[in-house]
């Protein structure tokens, strides 16, 4: 693909970026409860009320205030959070790799059962591994994240006591926190040399990860076995049957690459669901990451916060679809030549 | 023809189980392909063309039930080898091309490494030299610049030129038998002409048979040697293609070639077979399964099972009261 579709595509972007920064400015103006009164304290009076309010410069009407978000963000500012007294880009940042870590770690524990799984499942279909794909997707479909997630840690921390308390990434009375690097713990203690820590890191993700997981464990096994069911039943894999080739290549060179463009298509899709839903998880679990932040944020009607927040997800939503773009062109040469 | 045939069918049948019940699909077919011919099988669409293929090429899905008296190719029997010694030989010895080339080929890979993964797959054939191969196999195909060629995708090339790839590949190992089931469906005449004369010049050039599978009786009288006519799921005719034009033994072949447009006949002057194939998923089906279709049917159509009439040398019919 060269240079000049690419930036097609990312040119493709603005314009719901754009609608985004709007949406967001609307919706959070739309938050119940007045911030003024909020920040202003119990103590305070009508006066000190209309101080904060002028400070927050939120007497002015909607449009002037639209122009000053839209002034700060092209000098890439967010504003200031009223819940932290920082900076919202600074907050998010700091906060960022948490969340990245934890939905990562998410995805990868479901699209190593999920893949396997479903391609087992449409090559054999009926089979024991079919209806266990089967039975699996319809339980990761049924169960809320945040119930299984209060169940395991139910199960695996107080029944049980195979995982440590889970508040945080890591806890810090048995293990120090690394120099941040990337932010991600998992590699940070690994750049460190620390490997006490690294298991530390690992123990709190897991529990996090896989009620996350689990969730998109369902969409991502159900696509992959209908994807490949439909690549098993094409013509080609007749054609590749018909000249003898091995069930191997025919499984993989021949249907597993085929069916590979729905499941990236599929991915995409469920993680930005993944970034939705951390928010839950990180409340149960305690996790110092964004979505937890913009639970606060709403609950004090932080206007500056909450916009951040979602124009945060938004950007990433925009940068997964190109993302996932670009793959669907290395793997079908036919997307890379659409342009 | 005192030759041991090629591949020798006899008594093969077929079943597929559905919902709705067994599907009767075929009835003890019977037919030979000899060396060195191109064998045409003709009939509607549902007669059993492409399933009998299927069958002889082990294609058929989990819900087949195949039953044969007898299946041998270059004189080993098909049914009683193991399923893997089979799939060895498929794209070696017999290899099948198919219609609608385009879809018939993975759409995502380059076309050459589509022929070099079925040069590497059965022959010691070393990746390096497995392109030259290719590129040769598209060559003899007459691909115009096959160097270049050999990185296309399938989507870049014409449907012509998907279905000389797809021989391409089906030639590659230099099989015994060439089956192509309707593979010029979709194109334009003077493509099939082109593709039809490339299977006919091959067969002709090498030690290779084919089978032609087509409902276009007017194509199989320009290509074939032989032709055996289908009618859902029984062989009621075969026999050398000059005698079945010029005498149509069977009320069925004979509805068939009036049907089939001639550049003398005009759209109005066709003839049409009246009547549906009956329903395969039916229990009653009658002993001639063109008994409800057949305007010559006698009593003993409904009592005695279909006769093999040998009404002139290599010429077969299995019915009553042949015309």
């Amino acid at each position: 693909m060269g240079s000049f579709s690419l930036l097609r595509r990312v040119a493709g972007a603005i314009p719901s970026l754009i609608g985004v920064i709007i949406v967001t400015f609307l919706l959070s103006r739309a938050l119940p409860g007045d911030p003024a009164v909020y920040f202003a304290g119990p103590a305070a009076n009508a006066e000190s009320v209309q101080q904060v309010r002028e400070s927050l410069g939120l007497d002015k009407s909607w449009p002037e205030q639209f122009v000053r978000y839209v002034l700060d963000l092209a000098h890439g500012s967010l504003g200031n959070a009223l819940t932290t007294g920082q900076p919202v880009l600074d907050d998010l940042v700091q906060r960022l790799p948490a969340s990245m870590e934890l939905t990562l770690c998410a995805l990868l524990f479901a699209v190593v059962l999920a893949v396997p799984l479903g391609v087992l499942a449409a090559a054999k279909p009926d089979s024991l591994v079919d209806h266990l794909c089967r039975a699996l997707v319809t339980v990761g479909a049924a169960f809320p994240t945040f119930f299984v997630a209060l169940l395991f840690v139910y199960l695996f921390y107080y029944l049980l006591g195979w995982v440590p308390q889970p508040l945080g990434r890591l806890d810090e009375i048995y293990y120090s926190m690394p120099p941040t690097v990337t932010g991600f713990l998992l590699v940070d203690t690994l750049l460190a040399g620390d490997l006490e820590a690294f298991r530390g890191a690992a123990a709190q993700l897991v529990l996090p990860s896989i009620s996350l997981g689990l969730f998109a464990l369902a969409p991502i096994a159900r696509m992959t076995r209908a994807a490949m069911l439909t690549a098993l039943g094409s013509d080609f894999v007749r054609t590749a049957r018909a000249n003898g080739l091995s069930r191997r290549t025919v499984l993989f060179t021949y249907a597993f690459r085929n069916a590979l463009l729905g499941i990236v298509n599929t991915m995409g899709m469920v993680f930005s669901f993944l970034l939705g839903s951390n928010v839950l998880i990180e409340q149960v679990f305690g996790w110092p990451g964004v979505g937890s932040y913009a639970v606060s944020a709403v609950i004090a009607s932080d206007y500056a916060a909450v916009q951040g927040f979602i124009l945060l997800m938004a950007v990433a939503y925009v940068l997964l679809n190109l993302a996932v773009d670009l793959v669907a062109g290395l793997i079908d040469p036919r997307v890379r030549f659409e342009g | 023809m005192s030759a041991p045939p090629l591949l020798a069918v006899e008594g093969m049948s077929l079943d597929f189980r559905t919902r709705d019940g067994r599907v009767k699909a075929l009835d003890g077919i019977s037919f030979e392909v000899q060396r060195g011919e191109i064998l045409g099988i003709v009939g509607e669409s549902g007669s059993g063309k492409s399933v009998s293929a299927y069958a002889i090429m082990d294609l058929l899905d989990d819900n087949a039930e195949l039953g044969a008296a007898r299946l041998d190719f270059a004189g080993a029997d098909l049914l009683a080898g193991d399923r893997s010694a089979l799939r060895g030989m498929r794209g070696r010895e017999i290899s099948m091309i198919f219609q609608s080339p385009r879809t018939a080929l993975n759409p995502i890979r380059p076309v050459g490494k589509q022929i070099e993964d079925v040069l590497v797959r059965h022959g010691p054939v070393p990746r390096r030299q497995a392109k030259e191969k290719a590129i040769a196999a598209l060559r003899k195909v007459r691909i115009p610049d096959p160097e270049r060629r050999y990185d296309a995708y399938p989507f870049e090339l014409s449907g012509g030129m998907c279905q000389r790839v797809m021989i391409a590949m089906a030639l590659a190992c230099e099989p015994m038998l060439l089956i192509a089931d309707e593979p010029t469906t979709g194109l334009d005449v003077t493509t099939q002409a082109v593709i039809l004369d490339l299977v006919r010049d091959l067969v002709d050039h090498s030690r290779m048979a084919a089978i032609l599978i087509t409902h276009d009786l007017g194509l199989a009288g320009e290509y074939c040697d032989r032709v055996v006519v289908m009618h859902a799921g029984h062989v009621v005719e075969t026999a050398p293609v000059a005698d079945l034009l010029a005498r149509p033994a069977h009320p069925y072949s004979a509805r068939l070639i009036a049907a089939t447009p001639s550049s003398a006949s005009s759209v109005d002057g066709l003839a049409s077979i009246p009547g549906n194939l009956p329903n395969l998923l039916r229990d009653d089906l009658p002993l001639c399964r063109f008994r409800e279709r057949c305007d010559r049917a006698i009593a003993r159509c409904d009592s005695d099972p279909l006769p093999a009439t040998e009404v002139a040398p290599g010429h077969l019919v299995r019915c009553w009261r042949p015309l």
